[in-house]
């Protein structure tokens, strides 16, 4: 009796989780907006909202005497980033850094991951990508402290250089840049070496059937095929190193990249509206970058 | 494509080399962490032990891990849920706006950590949170999502949909779907995403400085602030050298249950 | 059959709208009221309440202090006088260190921390923000025998109303690593100087409160500038300093702030010459990885007059009476004077220093010498010299620093 009632009961009136379940099923923009509010709500809402206050200060200015923040806009802040002329200089700077450390950083992953991708076995290839991988758990910091201590006086680089008569850059941009590009090789390695894993080895053998050397077959075949794992590396290295604050006080001496002035002016300067008009730089340079590189497709390799 | 020798041995070559341009500075670090002069001088001029002794003693460097540990957690499951959610929308569904979420996604991690650093301590001062562990890991969440939803993206479109389209066809509900056919499937990119995730943030610094509060240190905040004094600096390599030799762990594992030799894109 | 593959439009755009929307009503709400007035001149000073009473320690204490003013044994073993204070009061203490008094400032804002032991180049910014309280002098006991001269001072009182409890005094020095530098300098002319023999070994102290340390030396040497204070300058006389150190740039190899970095560089060879803090000289000395020495040269030097403050927002008001009372008791106040390198506040600690000869050396109870070092202060628009508002003021400073830099 009672199993017959619960057959029919089930029949005609199915139960909570399966209706909800039915109505999902049938309404997909319910599931839509389901998935993304979150997401969207964090991301809109607490970050770019927070990042739109932040840059609406940079139009304020402070009272110098008390450090608090005077509510009354003004485009004074602007008027000093574009007129100093140190302002530009550091502009300049920090993009060059940032670019050197992308090509430097390319370049040396390049060949690091064609051996890994084509050359190496699976069971190499394992442990070589583990090795790449390892030092991102070192910290950033210890890392740079031990460029530090390796570019000092008495340190590791000059003791290396010695027998040939030249002394080591010391602290400064070519210490800066090194470490810069030491930090974030594997950020390039592993997006190159997941592009080349893509790259079938059919394709690469019928180039030679085809009478193409392998320097042929690597620039006209490899190369191009390459570029959105290369611009996907690219942007880790370019924003990691023009938002870096901290390396260049490290090994930097005296040298400072926009960054710094951001840093500096928040912490020691007392002035976020300043320091918040600084911030519109790397941030216009990498939204540029961003939506330059989008194209070339590097954001599907990320 | 058919190497000659000597370019197969070029490029072993230079593999080699960039793997001692790697390990040279983390084993300089190992090397200090025995150094006896505070301040490393190269060559060491004697060798000690007293730094592991009193790292081991330190509890400031144990509860500034504990603390790590606990921020990386809390962000790493943030950023699993709000990282997957994020893929699934833009895997399985066409809307307006698509290339949209992409871009903000990796928006937190694109810009340099200081803005976001800045932005984000304004705003929990204007609307009066208090600094301590849960700003730290809101402010780790933000730059971790795109790891896992990376990840998970890649993996959402080399799955299709056929098979949950499958699974519905016989009958089973929008959540079990999830729990018996994607998610088992996904198990291996939400991991290594989540392993990416928590790596990231327990080093994190720069966002850290500015979402911490004087009483909750995490190790990167630790570290900067023991960095220089001369005291304390080799303990801090200590630290460093235990990190290095216990992080390979967790990315050999990552490496087995990813499958893929790619250990999972960023 | 389920919608899939059904192209449709959600309404993004108005969702987008409506986060466009929430966004700016948190700026807006962020925005509050407009506070007007002249942008650089002292505001009133705000109403802030002192305590009247003092109670039992609330458990902890959150401190801002200059290095080596709370030392708890990790320097140095037998250096500790934190963890005795922990035992008396109860009070757990977590230190964070300045590097800076622009730090400082910044740090007090936050409202996170208790206390601060702020430089006069601090105390009149956290005093006229509204970051600090008076104190109520009568709740520290060791107050009463502080030296005199040190007492409602234009940097630590405001009306006859007393912001914080002195805690000592010294000055920024020149040091020197004595195997390297054979000849002892006597003059700044060393480190002003842009072809010097130790050309990228020079440092200097990473403020721009430094910039004052130029005018001394030109106040010395160029007396045709006319410069009565060095934290008094007109455009010319400012003009004059920081073209001194852009040529100075050309030397100095790394600017320190964190006080271990030029210890560290120090030892190292990195650095042979420039300014620093007494405290850093004996900690490189003691490291016996350098040999250095440090005097007053003879244009005279920069100092800084310190003083114990509580934050108007403080958390644990009690504990921090409490410490402001333990670091100027005799015993504690004569153990931070020697470690550190400055002259005690606390007239009774000269009979409790190790080195009997301690405050004849520091000039610890001598009010004229005291006065003859150039105290770190704010500079303001109203020039400190009385000559009206022709000065330059704090702000362009700031942003001359990071020019001097480049």
């Amino acid at each position: 009796m009672t199993a017959t009632t619960a057959e029919a009961a089930a029949g005609t009136h199915r139960s909570l989780p399966r209706r909800v379940s039915g109505f999902l099923h049938r309404h997909a923009w319910v599931r839509l907006v389901g998935l993304l509010s979150a997401p969207m709500a964090w991301l809109v809402i607490a970050y770019l909202g927070s990042l739109v206050v932040m840059l609406l200060a940079a139009f304020w200015t402070t009272n110098t005497f008390t450090g608090a923040v005077v509510h009354q806009t003004t485009t004074e802040n602007f008027r000093i980033l574009f007129t100093e002329s140190v302002y530009r200089k550091i502009a300049v700077r920090s993009v060059t850094v940032a670019v050197l450390v992308t090509v430097i950083d390319a370049v040396i992953a390049l060949p690091m991951a064609f051996y890994m991708a084509k050359i190496a076995s699976p069971r190499m290839r394992r442990l070589l990508v583990v090795a790449i991988l390892t030092p991102l758990w070192a910290s950033y910091l210890v890392k740079a402290y031990a460029w530090r201590v390796m570019f000092s006086n008495d340190g590791i680089v000059n003791w290396a250089l010695d027998p040939f008569g030249i002394r080591g850059p010391g602290y400064g941009l070519t210490a800066t840049i090194i470490t810069l590009a030491y930090l974030w090789l594997p950020f390039m390695v592993l997006p190159v070496y997941a592009g080349l894993e893509r790259i079938p080895d059919s394709l690469l053998e019928a180039s030679a059937d085809v009478g193409a050397r392998a320097g042929r077959t690597f620039r006209s075949i490899v190369l191009p095929l390459l570029v959105p794992a290369l611009f996907a590396g690219s942007i880790f290295t370019f924003s990691l190193s023009l938002g870096d604050y901290i390396s260049v006080k490290i090994v930097g001496g005296t040298s400072q990249l926009a960054s710094n002035v951001i840093y500096d002016n928040i912490t020691t300067g007392n002035n976020l509206p300043f320091a918040a008009a600084a911030a519109f730089f790397p941030i216009t340079v990498m939204l540029v970058y961003i939506t330059a590189v989008r194209r070339t497709g590097a954001l599907d390799n990320l | 494509m058919t190497l000659s020798p000597l370019a197969r041995r070029l490029l072993a070559a230079s593999m080699m080399l960039g793997l001692v341009v790697i390990y040279v500075p983390l084993g300089v670090v190992l090397v200090n962490s025995f150094n006896e002069s505070r301040t490393f001088g190269w060559p060491p001029t004697g060798f000690t032990t007293e730094w592991w002794h009193r790292a081991w003693e330190s509890t400031g460097a144990r509860t500034a891990l504990a603390t790590s540990v606990k921020a990386g957690l809390g962000a790493t499951a943030l950023a699993l849920v709000l990282g997957t959610m994020a893929a699934f929308a833009v895997s399985r569904y066409r809307f307006f706006g698509r290339n949209t979420v992409s871009l903000l996604v990796l928006l937190p991690i694109a810009l340099p950590g200081i803005v976001t650093g800045i932005a984000l301590n304004n705003a929990f001062r204007v609307l009066g949170v208090s600094f301590g562990l849960l700003t730290i890991v809101v402010g780790h969440a933000t730059f971790c999502i795109v790891l896992v939803y990376n990840n998970a993206l890649a993996r959402l479109r080399r799955l299709g949909g056929s098979f949950e389209e499958a699974s519905m066809d016989l009958g089973a509900g929008v959540w079990q779907t999830f729990r018996h056919v994607t998610f088992p499937l996904m198990r291996s990119a939400l991991f290594a995403g989540g392993l990416l995730a928590f790596a990231l943030s327990f080093d994190e610094i720069i966002v850290t400085t500015f979402t911490a509060s004087p009483g909750v240190q995490t190790l990167p905040l630790w570290i900067f602030s023991n960095l220089f004094r001369p005291n304390q600096a080799p303990v801090v390599n200590v630290v460093a050298a235990v990190l290095i030799v216990l992080s390979v762990i967790p990315v050999w594992l990552a490496q087995r249950v990813s499958g893929d030799t790619t250990g999972g894109r960023f | 059959m389920h919608a899939r593959g059904h192209r449709w439009q959600l309404p993004i755009r108005s969702r987008a709208l409506a986060a466009l929307g929430a966004v700016t009503l948190v700026a807006v709400a962020a925005c509050g009221g407009s506070s007007g007035g002249n942008n650089n001149a002292a505001p009133a000073v705000p109403n802030v309440p002192k305590l009247q009473t003092l109670g039992q320690g609330e458990g902890a204490l959150n401190l801002i202090a200059w290095a080596g003013y709370a030392e708890d044994g990790t320097n140095d073993k037998t250096v500790d006088w934190v963890h005795p204070f922990q035992t008396a009061t109860g009070c757990k203490v977590r230190t964070k260190i300045g590097n800076t008094s622009d730090e400082m400032v910044q740090l007090m804002k936050t409202g996170q921390y208790d206390g601060v032991s702020a430089s006069g180049d601090a105390t009149l910014r956290l005093i006229y923000g509204g970051d600090v309280a008076p104190v109520n002098t009568d709740l520290v006991p060791n107050y009463a025998t502080i030296q005199d001269f040190l007492k409602n001072r234009a940097w630590n009182s405001v009306n006859n109303q007393m912001y914080g409890i002195p805690h000592g005094w010294g000055a920024n020095l020149l040091m020197w690593n004595s195997s390297v530098v054979k000849t002892a300098p006597t003059s700044w002319s060393v480190v002003f100087d842009a072809n010097s023999p130790y050309k990228g070994k020079v440092t200097a102290y990473d403020s721009p409160i430094y910039i004052a340390d130029a005018a001394l030396y030109l106040m010395k040497t160029k007396p045709d500038l006319g410069i009565k204070n060095p934290y008094a300058l007109d455009q010319k006389q400012f003009d004059a300093a920081v073209t001194l150190l852009k040529e100075q740039r050309k030397a100095v190899g790394e600017y320190w702030a964190d006080y271990t970095k030029e210890v560290q560089a120090f030892e190292s060879g990195d650095s042979v010459l420039g300014t620093t803090w007494q405290v850093i000289a004996n900690l490189i000395n003691g490291g016996k990885k350098a040999k250095v020495q440090a005097i007053q040269p003879s244009e005279g030097t920069t100092g800084w007059s310190d003083t114990w403050m509580i934050s108007s927002k403080s958390k644990h008001p009690n504990c921090m009476y409490k410490w402001m009372d333990w670091v100027t008791s005799a015993k504690t106040n004569a153990a931070v004077a020697e470690w550190f390198g400055e002259a005690p506040a606390q007239s009774k600690s000269c009979a409790e220093t190790a080195d009997k000869t301690f405050c004849t050396t520091y000039h610890a109870a001598d009010k004229a010498y005291s006065d003859s070092l150039y105290y770190w202060t704010t500079p303001t628009t109203h020039c400190l010299d009385g000559r009206g508002n022709v000065c330059v003021d704090y702000s362009k400073w700031t942003q001359a620093w990071t020019a001097i830099k480049g």
